[in-house]
């Protein structure tokens, strides 16, 4: 890179031409599209860079456990600009999500040293943090002294903000005053439709209004579209399956998982409105989910949409996204729809998931580790991936902001944004934040197989769930 | 020089038999601290998301399963799979043997071909078979259909999920039990076959009244290690099901795997795990102390 064409892309990121008088003026130093990427990443860490000393550990190792994921293939592609800043050098073991979670708690129970800071889930944090395997973020965005002063922690979407933030107590508000911040948001999808237009049109169907409609859409093309099924939902023996689009819906008709009352929880999931709720949705999968539900998981739901085996699917938005895009089937086929379950509701309310970023409270070399973590969540590092990589959804509002961003998602994939902005004001965390999530999603999941394969009925396996809960919270002290 | 030296040898030739059983001493001590920890862990009610709640209540755990019907179910699940599969694999592997038993070159070609799947890691084969079994693509779901049944679910309905795993279990280890069996088989003293060929003993009586009272030590050793393997069973139903769907293939290593690593809740997972053992343990002894009683009936024999 000539010295020419380092200031050029330096006057860029301090503002003094727009984006076409930069890619005009690149190609006319004879710059390539791949080096301009490169060029104009490495000129937004070198201002990142400006008022902060991030050579402070230079020579430190950091190693990091992550998940296959596309938010770690952007962190990856960018990583050589943090080793350039910082001095530092950073490895990783990656593994798939089946046995992501299980390898993390392996790693934080067991106290080791060997990962500095990790992937994770909110709703995982709930265990992790009252356990003590994880730090409390806030001694590190507080201190001017170990946060660069451009990191603007309050550009990050303030609904994930407070969702990353519990204060301990079962039941306790999410982003409470009192709350520690377990995690820093990294990317995030909220859950919606997505469907093949195409396979829409050749039915000549619309995409669902509501939940009562979306078992009809489904039926009829199970029936009509000539092989594909109607409908993708998860369906694995796990909490998977319970927090995207089964959730979303569920939180729609204003129902809880559980109700507080006193400083205790009780299972909230046998009400009227729940059961009816649960009817619909077992019916939907009965009728039109595909064949071996039971076993499906993000990666099935996806692959189906996407191989064209199935019609819709209401699990995250950024899965259809995927599906949309790469070598799939479908390509270019796909819409977005946000959804509303209930008739009567005014507004969707997508339940979301926030991959995030957390420290293990058994590392040895916390400071530097947090320096890895603000630049992986930094504005610089959060509009490269969103730009040049797959990094959606971004966390930050600027981002959100970016016209090339917008633009490149408004012209490769028609009607996200459309549905986004519908779907984001009521999206966040609908699951009541306390110790034992995983041990009821997973029971959750288990009844709502039962039900699918009518091992038992709706309103008596509620009922079961629900006392087994009871009693389950109470052995722990929490009910 | 000599009243000096004698001492030293004989206090050498006193701690040699406790040197010499240094080495087992401290084989004993490694596997004996896990299970102590395993047992004392048993004891406690202990999660780890819940360290305040960490206390000592002696058999709580224990009693607590006496009336948890998702125990129960626990010790059914666990006690068919394992009925199922040693039964069938024994059935498999002793027929598979004796149609090998004479040495050809056709026959020693098989029994090492038979032998492949027991060289594949079992959660390999687990995926493997998640993929033929898939309705959508699966070669085996092909299959079943071209003999006209229709929507068959694998492990992915409740009714047929324990038949799969069980399918993909006799794979995998059927051959182990064959090539145990025929093994014996090929051992054997050849004299009473002979003799029962002379006098015209029918094939039957000789297999019933000869062959299988020889072959019996044999057998109990090959199903004593499928027995022990059998019913600690997770590397082939946790990656195809997770021990669903619902609870139905939720045996005792997948419930404490749960209990441990996604609900933290170590007590219980470890007085899971020694309720396993106590099982393995009377299972084991049960087999032991045939295999010795028909050994001594042997001697007597001689």
């Amino acid at each position: 890179m000539t010295d020419k064409a380092k200031d050029f892309f330096a006057a860029f990121k301090a503002g003094k031409m727009n984006r076409r008088e930069l890619m005009s003026g690149a190609g006319k130093l004879g710059v390539t599209a791949a080096s301009a990427n490169f060029m104009l990443n490495a000129a937004a860490t070198e201002a990142l860079a400006a008022d902060f000393d991030w050579m402070k550990h230079k020579g430190t190792k950091l190693h990091l456990l992550l998940n296959k994921h596309p938010y770690a293939d952007a962190m990856i592609a960018d990583l050589d600009n943090f080793k350039k800043m910082t001095g530092m050098e950073v490895t990783y073991d990656i593994f798939p999500e089946d046995v992501y979670f299980d390898k993390v708690a392996a790693a934080l129970s067991s106290k080791s040293t060997q990962y500095d800071a990790f992937m994770t889930g909110a709703y995982q944090t709930w265990e992790y943090g009252p356990a003590g395997w994880i730090d409390d973020l806030n001694a590190f965005i507080k201190d001017p002294a170990k946060t660069n002063p451009n990191y603007n922690w309050d550009d990050v979407l303030p609904g994930l903000r407070a969702s990353t933030a519990w204060n301990g107590v079962p039941g306790g508000a999410l982003g409470s005053a009192d709350a520690k911040q377990w995690c820093i948001p990294w990317g995030f999808e909220l859950n919606s439709i997505t469907y093949n237009r195409k396979m829409y049109d050749k039915v000549g169907v619309q995409p669902a209004k509501n939940m009562p409609d979306l078992l009809e859409v489904s039926a009829k093309l199970t029936k009509d579209a000539g092989g594909p099924y109607g409908i993708g939902v998860r369906g694995s023996r796990s909490w998977a399956t319970i927090h995207p689009g089964f959730l979303s819906g569920y939180s729609n008709y204003g129902q809880r998982d559980f109700t507080v009352e006193g400083g205790k929880l009780k299972a909230a999931m046998n009400t009227k409105v729940s059961k009816d709720y649960h009817k619909m949705f077992v019916k939907m999968v009965q009728d039109s989910g595909p064949k071996n539900w039971s076993t499906y998981t993000w990666y099935q739901v996806g692959t189906d949409l996407g191989a064209g085996a199935s019609a819709t699917i209401f699990d995250a938005d950024i899965l259809g996204y995927f599906m949309d895009g790469g070598d799939n089937k479908e390509k270019g086929n796909l819409g977005f729809h946000a959804f509303a379950a209930n008739p009567d509701a005014k507004a969707p309310t997508p339940n979301v998931w926030i991959w995030s970023l957390a420290m293990n409270s058994a590392g040895k070399q916390k400071d530097p580790t947090w320096y890895f973590m603000q630049w992986a969540s930094s504005t610089e590092h959060d509009m490269f991936g969103a730009r040049k990589m797959d990094f959606v959804n971004p966390v930050r509002a600027s981002v959100w902001k970016d016209g090339d961003f917008r633009d490149r998602i408004a012209k490769s994939y028609a009607g996200y944004l459309e549905q986004f902005d519908a779907s984001s004001p009521g999206a966040k965390i609908y699951f009541t934040a306390q110790p034992l999530f995983q041990e009821v999603t997973t029971q959750w999941a288990e009844t709502l197989q039962k039900m699918v394969a009518k091992q038992v009925a709706v309103d008596e396996g509620l009922d079961q769930l629900a006392a087994s809960l009871d009693k389950k919270l109470k052995d722990a002290g929490l009910g | 020089m000599t009243s000096i030296a004698a001492p030293v040898r004989r206090r050498k030739i006193l701690l040699l038999p406790y040197l010499l059983s240094l080495p087992a001493l401290l084989v004993c001590i490694g596997i004996l601290i896990p299970f102590v920890t395993a047992v004392y862990y048993s004891m406690l009610r202990y999660r780890l998301n819940l360290p305040y709640l960490k206390g000592f209540i002696w058999f709580g755990n224990y009693k607590e399963f006496l009336t948890d019907s998702e125990f129960w179910n626990t010790v059914r699940v666990s006690l068919e799979y394992t009925a199922l599969t040693v039964g069938s694999e024994l059935l498999l592997g002793l027929v598979i043997a004796l149609l090998l038993q004479k040495q050809s070159r056709f026959n020693n070609m098989a029994s090492i071909l038979l032998l492949l799947p027991l060289m594949t890691a079992p959660a390999l084969a687990s995926l493997m078979w998640k993929l033929m079994t898939n309705p959508n693509f699966g070669v085996l779901s092909y299959l079943v259909q071209l003999m006209g049944v229709h929507n068959f679910q694998w492990a992915s309905s409740p009714n047929s999920a324990l038949f799969t795993v069980v399918l993909v279990d006799v794979w995998v280890y059927t051959p182990f039990i064959m090539i145990l069996l025929l093994a014996g088989l090929r051992s054997l003293p050849t004299q009473p076959f002979e003799a029962a060929a002379l006098d015209g003993v029918p094939r039957r009586f000789v297999f019933f009244r000869i062959t299988l009272p020889m072959l019996t030590p044999y057998i109990i050793t090959a199903a004593l290690f499928r027995l022990l393997d059998a019913i600690q069973q997770f590397d082939i139903i946790y990656p195809m099901t997770q021990g669903g769907p619902g609870d139905t293939l939720l045996v005792f290593q997948v419930r404490a795997y749960l209990e441990f690593y996604q609900y933290t809740n170590v007590g219980k997972s470890a007085a899971l795990l020694m309720i396993l053992w106590a099982i393995t343990y009377a299972l084991s002894n049960v087999f032991i102390k045939q295999w010795l009683k028909l050994r001594e009936r042997a001697r007597g024999l001689a």
